[in-house]
């Protein structure tokens, strides 16, 4: 007798409800929503002034926004994280979201060692050992193709794809919960965008991480996301499966835009 | 009425230079920070007739917890017979009527600039450290306000962060003096100019440290019996100086902590760098009698 077919109810790992964020006159963000499953990739696309940043930077609690609520179903964490105060939200940030900014400056020391910029993720989680310190920078350098024997370089001295790969080993340090990437691969050439993407990808099959990845360069949302959601002017347009919204676009923005890219 | 009538002329009743307010000022920001181990209080920070810089901030600490009875030592890296040291000595003691001595184990209250004596400080003891710069968070955040917030918080990840990178870098922690020191678990603190030598003296120590930055008006207080731990890795111990095989080429006196001087053939020699302990180390070798209280440092060992 076969066994009956298991109903798997997974819940929602991230749920954003209709975040709105104005920026003096300038929306930024009309109502947003936003569901993530544990273990899959959300690709938001829009064109530049679209709100992709602010609602990433929403994600990873650098900005309040004006309404909206935002929760993870984590161990320990409950409620609004919009009405967490400043302590609890770096807590969070720091131990349980990890983020890449499109701008290496934005993330990294780039005077310190490349080794010590993913360790202080460690040493802000506890961590007070320093040949663990140097072998969890390794595994994660390691995990993110970086050439080991520059694990100490700083990244001022570093290439632009060698420095996002030190900030994905940063934010990966502590195998966080939620990995947020905004523009990983914009600014670097096509030749190392792909590698830092196949990089992404391997973790993402390896590790199971549920990342919400940011780019309005249609390639890479479709070479990583399993969902995609559409942004145009703080606005979201259009969401659905990857396949299905690249196919069969519905909204003429959307329509555009994979037009445009094929 | 005149108002005339209502105040007192000048009285003198005000020891130590500083007036009633400011020292009562100067002595409930103490009591706070006191009650909050290891947290920089701002002070007001009056003039005093020295410039800042040289040890205003221990000086109005000092004078505020001087009376007729307080029996005051001053030294400057170790030295009661420093320049610096000698004149704050005389002064303390002319604006207050207090004894001076250079014997540790005389004195109720030590004044003192990048040094703790060898000798081991009592209960009833008060040592006032002059302090430079207050703030341990300086050099990864040049920001006060971010600074204050950090430690509010806790935030002291990046503390760390400049130990690895000094160990990546040099293979070993280069933090010389002012070593930051965690203090009764909660805030890091910079325990002043002093040599890493003397930073374990702090740890439960039975007397009460105050430390004033007068220029930067800010204080705070290591209170007896309180932890003090220097910021380590657990697999990388902390290191003091390595002086606990020399030996003093004046005294004799050995495995304290010593002032090198370098020769002209290109080596050192040694003396020691408290200089009432290298005293009473020859007067005792001369036969006098005198009194040796325990150290800290024993055969150049930190004792429990
Ligand atoms: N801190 C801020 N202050 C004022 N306006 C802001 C701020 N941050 C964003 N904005 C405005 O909000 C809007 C959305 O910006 P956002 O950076 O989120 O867009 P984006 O989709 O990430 O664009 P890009 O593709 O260029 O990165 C823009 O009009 C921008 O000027
Ligand atoms: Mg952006």
């Amino acid at each position: 007798m076969m066994d009956p077919p298991q109903i798997v109810k997974t819940r929602p790992l991230l749920l954003a409800r209709g975040v709105s964020k104005s920026f003096g006159a300038v929306k930024a963000l009309r109502d947003v929503s936003a569901t993530v499953y544990p273990g899959e990739v959300l690709g938001i696309v829009g064109e530049s002034g679209s709100g992709k940043s602010t609602f990433l930077r929403c994600l990873n609690l650098e900005e309040t926004p004006d309404e909206g609520s935002y929760t993870l179903d984590l161990p320990d964490v409950q409620g609004n994280l919009f009405d967490l105060d400043r302590y609890a939200r770096r807590m969070l940030c720091a131990t349980r979201i990890g983020i890449v900014y499109q701008n290496p400056h934005l993330g990294l020391l780039m005077k310190h060692s490349s080794s010590g910029n993913v360790a202080e993720r460690l040493l802000v989680a506890g961590e007070r050992r320093f040949h663990v310190l140097r072998e969890k920078a390794r595994g994660a350098l390691d995990a993110s193709e970086f050439p080991l024997e520059r694990m100490d370089a700083p990244p001022i001295e570093l290439s632009g794809g060698m420095q996002q790969r030190v900030q994905l080993a940063k934010a990966i340090a502590l195998e966080p919960a939620l990995l947020l990437l905004d523009e990983p691969t914009t600014g670097l050439d096509v030749s190392v965008q792909a590698l830092v993407l196949d990089t992404l990808k391997k973790l993402q099959q390896e590790r199971k991480i549920t990342m919400v990845i940011v780019s309005h360069d249609l390639g890479v949302i479709r070479t990583l996301s399993d969902r995609v959601m559409v942004m145009k002017s703080g606005q979201v347009v259009e969401e659905g499966l990857a396949d299905q919204v690249f196919q069969d676009p519905q909204h003429a923005y959307t329509q555009q835009l994979v037009h445009a890219k094929l | 009425m005149s108002l005339k009538s209502l105040t007192k002329d000048w009285e003198p009743m005000s020891y130590g230079f500083l007036d009633a307010s400011a020292k009562c000022e100067i002595r409930r920001k103490t009591l706070k920070a006191i009650a909050v181990p290891g947290c920089q209080i701002p002070y007001a920070s009056r003039e005093v007739p020295m410039a800042r810089g040289w040890g205003t901030g221990g000086l109005q600490i000092s004078c505020t917890l001087i009376n007729p009875r307080t029996t005051v030592k001053v030294i400057d890296q170790g030295a009661d017979d420093s320049v610096n040291a000698a004149s704050i000595r005389r002064f303390l003691s002319r604006v207050s009527g207090a004894p001076t001595t250079t014997d540790t184990l005389k004195a109720d209250l030590i004044q003192s600039r990048h040094r703790i004596p060898e000798e081991k400080l009592r209960e009833d003891q008060v040592l006032v450290l002059q302090v430079p710069n207050p703030e341990p968070l300086r050099p990864v955040q040049p920001n006060m306000s971010i600074a204050r917030q950090m430690h509010a918080d806790a935030d002291y990840g990046r503390m760390w962060l400049q130990l690895y990178e000094q160990i990546v870098r040099s293979g070993r922690v280069m933090q010389g003096a002012s070593y930051p020191s965690l203090v009764h678990g909660r805030f890091v603190m910079t325990p002043s100019p002093i040599p890493r030598w003397d930073v374990p003296k702090m740890h439960m120590a039975k007397h009460l440290t105050i430390l004033s930055a007068g220029r930067e008006k800010r204080l705070h207080a290591v209170p007896p019996y309180t932890r003090v731990e220097p910021l380590v890795f657990d697999d990388v111990p902390y290191q003091v100086e390595e002086h606990g095989q020399l030996t003093c080429t004046r005294s004799g006196a050995k495995g304290y902590f010593m002032n090198e001087i370098p020769q002209n053939d290109g080596t050192s020699t040694y003396e020691v760098s408290d200089s009432e302990l290298g005293i009473k180390t020859i007067q005792k070798a001369d036969g006098d009698t005198v009194e040796l209280g325990d150290t800290w440092y024993q055969d150049g060992e930190m004792t429990q």
